[in-house]
């Protein structure tokens, strides 16, 4: 995958240039009895990269479904700015949250990532195919375009997860466990894609695990344990003490790191 | 005797046999693209259930006005409906898991349905509230039919794509700004729709037939949303004629002389995937 293709398949800018800025007041979010949120104050400013890091069931994928608005608040609000939502929104699910034996192509998967602009009725444009192809061409898997989505293996199906979200050409990306499970070359890869929509001025929030990519790529993290435990410069947010308050034993940097520190898209 | 009069007199000479088969390609056409959504939102079994909702309101409406097909349609109408509503509430708020609650209220809807015909109703009332009488669907019956047909397909023609977006990725649709709620709803209203239609034919235990079995047979063959429509439709026409015509020939009930047509065709469907893998496992184990 080229430099070139990603930029051409993303345009320089989100749609209308829109800069999307997330405030989010004393949230708490919840499931029947149980609290899963809590309290969580703060701001995802305009053009921010972030990562929503927290031990399972800190609520990071809560926070994110509250943010995208899949689940209503239990107390307090979000209120986005700058960005016209839901269209400006792009929420990127956990894998297993879709039904990949629906009989549906590669391609016609990732153009639905427009839906929303030519509406209910309508054949589909021929100007969105052509953007969902390169979208697809961004993430390395035009070759497989006419493929069945249940054909993809877990990192192929990843990549089109992230080619529709390409075509959302959204403000505000939400990404939700992105690199779990797939190979380090296809994690390398939606890494930088990432990285580059952040080199747009996209807003974009991420949960995930693993502390060294955190460290190597994200400016700004938000600690989690229902409540927030750091918000703020990644490298103040995630100290030895506050890891420890969030669950996380495991130290940054005790593990041998398996790849290079990427380097920046822009 | 010709090929020509068994396939083709019975419906050329008689009237109701004419009245039947239109009636039986309407209810096809509905069912092929709703049925198909129903499987690939593996909802299969809840399409059943629903189609014996209608049965407590279709003999509540039997008990009241005899068999005026409007108010035993009104009455299956009205109950689907509940069923839909009770269903809909029960996954929002609901402690009771969903398939707990399904079979109690499809059980009860049987067993209801079935001692309120009988309290004014003889033997062979119950079978057509059971069973259909798609030979006794007379004019103002095919114009509900073939009405309800064309309102469940103009419908899916305006919202297939949110549908099928559900169907995979409620979390995308939503998200995108899609309503969950109002998606699902004209769904199962729809699906209610169509079984009030498929209940004349074919009675409230075989109303689910046109919905299930066509597609279900079509997943053997297709794999895209095209073809599975379209072979539903086919197969669920093909079924229709091929009861009704072993109906005539044959002398048996035509609901389920349909049904066993549709379930053959599904039965040798069947047969294609399992083909399929018995040819890999050959190729497999063929020395090379």
């Amino acid at each position: 995958m080229s430099e070139a293709s990603n930029r051409d398949a993303a345009g320089s800018q989100p749609r209308n240039g829109r800069h999307g800025r997330v405030t989010v007041r004393d949230l708490t979010v919840g499931y029947r009895e149980r609290v899963a949120v809590e309290a969580v104050s703060g701001v995802f400013v305009a053009g921010s990269l972030t990562a929503i890091v927290g031990a399972n069931g800190a609520g990071k994928t809560t926070l994110l479904h509250a943010i995208a608005g899949l689940i209503a608040p239990r107390h307090g609000s979000i209120e986005i700015t700058g960005a016209e939502v839901p269209a400006d929104l792009a929420y990127l699910p956990q894998s297993d949250s879709i039904d990949r034996d629906f009989p549906i192509s590669v391609l016609e998967f990732t153009a639905l990532g427009g839906w929303a602009r030519i509406g209910v009725l309508g054949r589909v444009p021929m100007e969105l195919r052509l953007h969902a192809m390169s979208a697809l061409q961004a993430v390395g898997l035009d070759d497989l375009a006419g493929r069945m989505l249940g054909e993809l293996s877990v990192g192929q199906f990843r990549r089109a997860l992230f080619a529709r979200v390409i075509v959302q050409d959204a403000a505000i990306v939400l990404l939700d466990e992105p690199f779990a499970g797939v190979d380090a070359a296809t994690s390398d890869e939606l890494l930088r894609l990432m990285q580059h929509w952040h080199g747009e001025g996209r807003t974009v929030m991420v949960a995930l695990h693993d502390l060294d990519q955190v460290l190597a790529i994200f400016p700004a993290t938000l600690l989690l344990a229902r409540k927030v435990i750091a918000w703020g410069e990644t490298v103040t947010a995630l100290t030895p003490e506050k890891l420890l308050e969030a669950g996380l034993a495991a130290l940054p940097g005790t593990r041998a790191r398996s790849r290079p520190a990427m380097p920046s898209s822009r | 005797m010709s090929l020509w009069s068994i396939l083709v007199v019975p419906f050329a000479e008689y009237a109701f046999m004419r009245t039947a088969l239109v009636a039986c390609i309407a209810l096809a056409v509905a069912s092929g693209p709703l049925g198909t959504l129903l499987l690939l939102r593996r909802m299969g079994l809840f399409g059943n259930v629903l189609s014996h909702a209608v049965m407590p309101g279709a003999a509540i409406g039997f008990a009241l006005a005899g068999s005026a097909l409007a108010v035993l349609s009104i009455g299956g109408l009205i109950t689907g409906l509940a069923m839909v509503l009770f269903m809909m509430i029960g996954t929002r708020f609901g402690e009771q898991r969903e398939d707990v609650s399904l079979a109690a209220f499809y059980t009860a809807s049987i067993g209801v349905g079935v001692l309120v015909v009988s309290l004014r109703g003889t033997n062979v009332d119950l079978m057509h509230v059971l069973l259909g009488t798609v030979l006794a669907i007379d004019v103002p019956a095919l114009v509900l039919i073939v009405t309800i047909a064309s309102i469940v397909v103009a419908s899916l023609a305006f919202i297939f794509r949110p549908l099928a977006i559900q169907s995979f990725d409620p979390a995308f649709l939503r998200a995108t700004g899609g309503s969950d709620i109002a998606y699902r709803a004209i769904f199962l209203v729809l699906i209610v729709l169509d079984l009030v239609a498929g209940f004349q034919a074919l009675g409230t235990l075989l109303a689910g037939v046109p919905l299930l079995l066509p597609p279900a047979a079509a997943r053997c063959w297709a794999r895209r949303i095209g073809p599975l429509v379209g072979l539903s439709i086919g197969f669920g026409i093909v079924a229709g004629y091929a009861g009704l015509l072993a109906s005539y020939h044959l002398n048996v009930p035509s609901g389920p002389a349909i049904a066993c047509a549709a379930a053959l065709i599904y039965a040798a469907s069947t047969l294609v995937p399992a083909s399929r893998i018995l040819m890999t496992a050959l190729k497999a184990t063929r020395p090379i």
